[in-house]
């Protein structure tokens, strides 16, 4: 007998509604102040550091965290909703975006009392990028194949080797960062790693860009040479980072930006059928649309579950599986059901440069974050499999 | 919020359906002997009463428990006019009307087909897909009449009867009322049309089949861990991980989507535009699960799941008949995306997000 599925009925509470009111309403001057476009996702820098600082001053940086540390201390369904309207708006979130959902509350759990009162109020206020130091040049799905090493010396370590695939890493602040502090032992190959705060300015640091085949700048090589950082730069326990990473992974997972990624050309095929779509069309978007409502009510579930203190693992991990496969499929449909319609329709340059982007960006959506390969493996041991 | 597990209703319903309609014991069964006692424990319990409210002498167990025995039904993959029964009291109920003893079920059962009546108070029509009718001693009809619906019980053997059967075998048939005289006839209330019919009948599919999906993984992950073949239990080939991790995000949409719509469904008295996305995307998005979930499960199962012995066609042709019933998920997502056409791009997102 395998552990049941469950998914919770989840509604989003008044203040919830509330909150998405003034967050729409903040966007929308944003939107009329020139700050992005909404209709232009691949146009424009997806990072904005004015842009952060005024959702940082809103609150809306670290909403969940403790307020002695700039946060605050809101509800995790509050964040989701912040999320989705700033996702499905197309805002400039980058630079903030990383250290709001995975790097402060690593910081929370790990890092020593002076370090969160100096970084997590920083990170509130929308100052500070953060990037993921995993993956490396032979070390990516598989992360505990790491070799950057860090090598214990007096008062703190040295870091030296290679990171690669790191988003921002070129605007970041600091990284979290996985290094190598004994190598594996037989029975446990997972062991030696440990997690670091590193200090991006800190010298011996080199980024080198890795440009996307979408002509964008995102990715980056770190190269570490002899880097030193202090002692108190570390994260939990040494060579047991292993450890620390699972309990982070559902609210990583099953956000909606794990099915929201190209939203963006759904709306605008619903613009292009316009309001009587000839069969087709219509059954084909309300397809579509049965299949997005059922994605964002596992979300919404997943958050409920996690909100009320469950930890539904499998299930988040459900949500990334089927979501990002669904936001990768989207532009593929959206081009098969306009594909007869009318030349001179109204929206037609918006769509075919919207399509031309998400197209361009689709197949990295089931490989960051864990690929959809890893994903199952992670599912089928859940299920009581392996 | 409660859930299947927590309703007790749905405890009761659990064990009657382990006792009396075990899927192993049913499938060895030479003659339909079971069923006489099945159903008799169902009524004995006031399960198939649950839509209809003590006052109108049900067992007024709310639309939440309903669903509750429902989704464990499905989980048994119950051959019985269950929901049917509990849909046909839902619809009466909601007229006002009392339910009579024994099964029934619900007329139209396919979003075009009407039945009229006509100015002498007679109802006349030919319906199809009408679940179990040729076991049910009344059927609850929302027929059209000259000023709006009406919801009428009549006999069921004042239709004419053409028995049918779906891909799992179960009753399916056609029934042609002429000029048949109702038992009883009230006026639909506001909001009580053919479109809110079939989108609660959709949702009682959508729930059992999501019920049906648990199982089939359940059994289907029990059966990669216990069947070898080159050594290994199959179980431990990242081939078949990999389905069975696709078999669960079937199920989970699912889940998800026909829960979702089913707690819709007990707040509801009308169909506004997020009644009728709950209740289309459930039906739309639970059919597509059962097609795909049902392939990944016979190609785990191989060649003993596809034989009359074992019990997963029990499962998985059941929830594909399901699909049929009350507009299949083609009709829905037409009718779905008209209406998100119909409200335009800058309506969707503040619809979804809605929900």
């Amino acid at each position: 007998m395998t552990a049941g599925l469950r998914f919770d009925q989840m509604r989003l509470p008044a203040e919830c509604e509330a909150l998405r009111a003034e967050v729409r309403a903040f966007l929308a001057e944003e939107i009329a102040a020139g700050t992005f476009d909404p209709h232009r996702p691949g146009h424009g820098d997806a990072h904005n550091r004015a842009f952060s600082r005024r959702v940082g001053a809103k609150g809306w940086i670290g909403m969940t965290w403790p307020k002695k540390y700039g946060g605050g201390e809101r509800s995790f369904l509050e964040r989701y909703v912040v999320t989705e309207e700033f996702r499905v708006a197309n805002a400039p979130v980058r630079l903030h975006f990383v250290a709001d959902r995975q790097s402060g509350p690593v910081l929370i759990k790990y890092a020593p009392e002076h370090i969160k009162a100096d970084i997590l109020p920083r990170i509130c206020r929308g100052e500070l990028c953060f990037v993921i130091g995993m993956s490396e040049p032979g070390s990516g799905s598989d992360l505990f194949a790491a070799r950057a090493k860090a090598t214990k010396v007096d008062g703190g370590f040295r870091i030296s080797g290679t990171k690669i695939w790191t988003s921002n890493a070129h605007i970041a602040d600091y990284m979290l960062g996985l290094f190598r502090t004994s190598p594996p032992t037989r029975e446990n190959r997972r062991h030696g790693l440990t997690q670091f705060l590193v200090d991006m300015k800190a010298p011996g640091i080199t980024v080198n860009p890795v440009y996307q085949m979408s002509g964008q700048h995102d990715f980056n090589e770190v190269v570490f040479d002899d880097v030193f950082m202090t002692e108190d730069h570390v994260l939990g326990e040494i060579d047991g980072a292993w450890k620390q990473a699972t309990s982070e992974l559902a609210y990583e997972r099953s956000g909606p930006e794990r099915f929201l990624e190209t939203f963006y050309v759904m709306i605008e095929l619903i613009r292009a059928l316009g309001p009587e779509p000839d069969l087709r069309g219509a059954e084909g978007l309300g397809r579509l649309v049965a299949q997005l409502h059922s994605l964002r009510r596992m979300s919404v579930s997943v958050a409920g579950m996690l909100h009320a203190g469950k930890e539904p693992v499998v299930e988040g991990s459900l949500v990334k599986d089927l979501g990002t496969l669904w936001e990768q499929k989207l532009p593929g449909r959206v081009r098969e059901l306009t594909a007869f319609l009318a030349p001179e329709i109204g929206n037609r340059a918006t769509l075919e440069e919207q399509l031309a982007f998400a197209t361009m960006i689709a197949p990295k959506l089931t490989i960051q974050g864990g690929t959809t390969e890893i994903l199952r493996g992670i599912i089928a041991r859940g299920l009581g499999l392996r | 919020m409660a859930g299947a597990s927590e309703s007790i209703v749905a405890e009761t319903a659990a064990r009657i359906f382990a006792d009396l309609a075990d899927p192993q014991t049913v499938n060895r069964a030479k003659d339909d002997a079971w069923k006489a006692t099945l159903w008799r424990a169902i009524e004995d319990a006031g399960l198939a009463r649950a839509w209809v409210p003590d006052e109108l002498g049900g067992s007024g167990a709310g639309i939440e428990d309903g669903f509750a025995v429902l989704g464990a039904a499905g989980r048994c993959a119950l051959a019985a006019p269950l929901a049917e029964t509990l849909l046909a009291g839902w619809l009466l109920a909601r007229a006002g009307m009392t339910s009579p003893a024994g099964a029934m079920t619900v007329a139209p059962a396919r979003p075009h087909d009407r039945i009229l009546m006509a100015p002498d108070g007679t109802l006349s029509g030919r319906v199809g897909n009408i679940p179990f009718a040729s076991f049910a001693q009344h059927i609850a009809i929302l027929a059209d009449g000259a000023a709006g619906p009406v919801v009428a019980l009549v006999a069921a053997s004042d239709g004419r009867v053409t028995a049918g059967r779906n891909v799992a075998g179960d009753a399916s048939d056609s029934v042609a009322f002429d000029r048949v005289a109702p038992l009883r006839v009230a006026a639909a209330p506001v909001g009580l049309d053919r479109d809110a019919l079939m989108l609660m009948g959709s949702v009682v599919r959508a729930v059992e089949t999501a019920g049906a999906l648990e199982t089939v993984l359940t059994m289907s992950v029990a059966y990669a861990n216990e069947r070898v073949a080159f050594e290994r239990p199959i179980g431990k080939f990242q081939a078949v991980q990999q389905n069975l991790a696709r078999l669960a995000g079937e199920v989970a949409a699912a889940l998800a989507a026909a829960g979702s719509a089913a707690d819709t469904m007990a707040q509801a008295d009308r169909v506004d535009d997020a009644v009728f996305l709950e209740a289309a995307a459930a039906k739309i998005r639970c059919a597509e699960a059962a097609q795909e979930g049902a392939a990944i499960a016979h190609q785990v199962f191989g060649a003993i799941g596809f034989t009359k012995e074992h019990v997963l066609h029990r499962f998985t042709l059941r929830m594909l008949a399901w699909r049929d019933d009350f507009g299949n998920e083609s009709h829905w997502a037409a009718e779905l995306g008209r209406r998100v056409a119909r409200g335009g791009a800058d309506a969707f997102w503040p619809l979804v997000a809605s929900r």
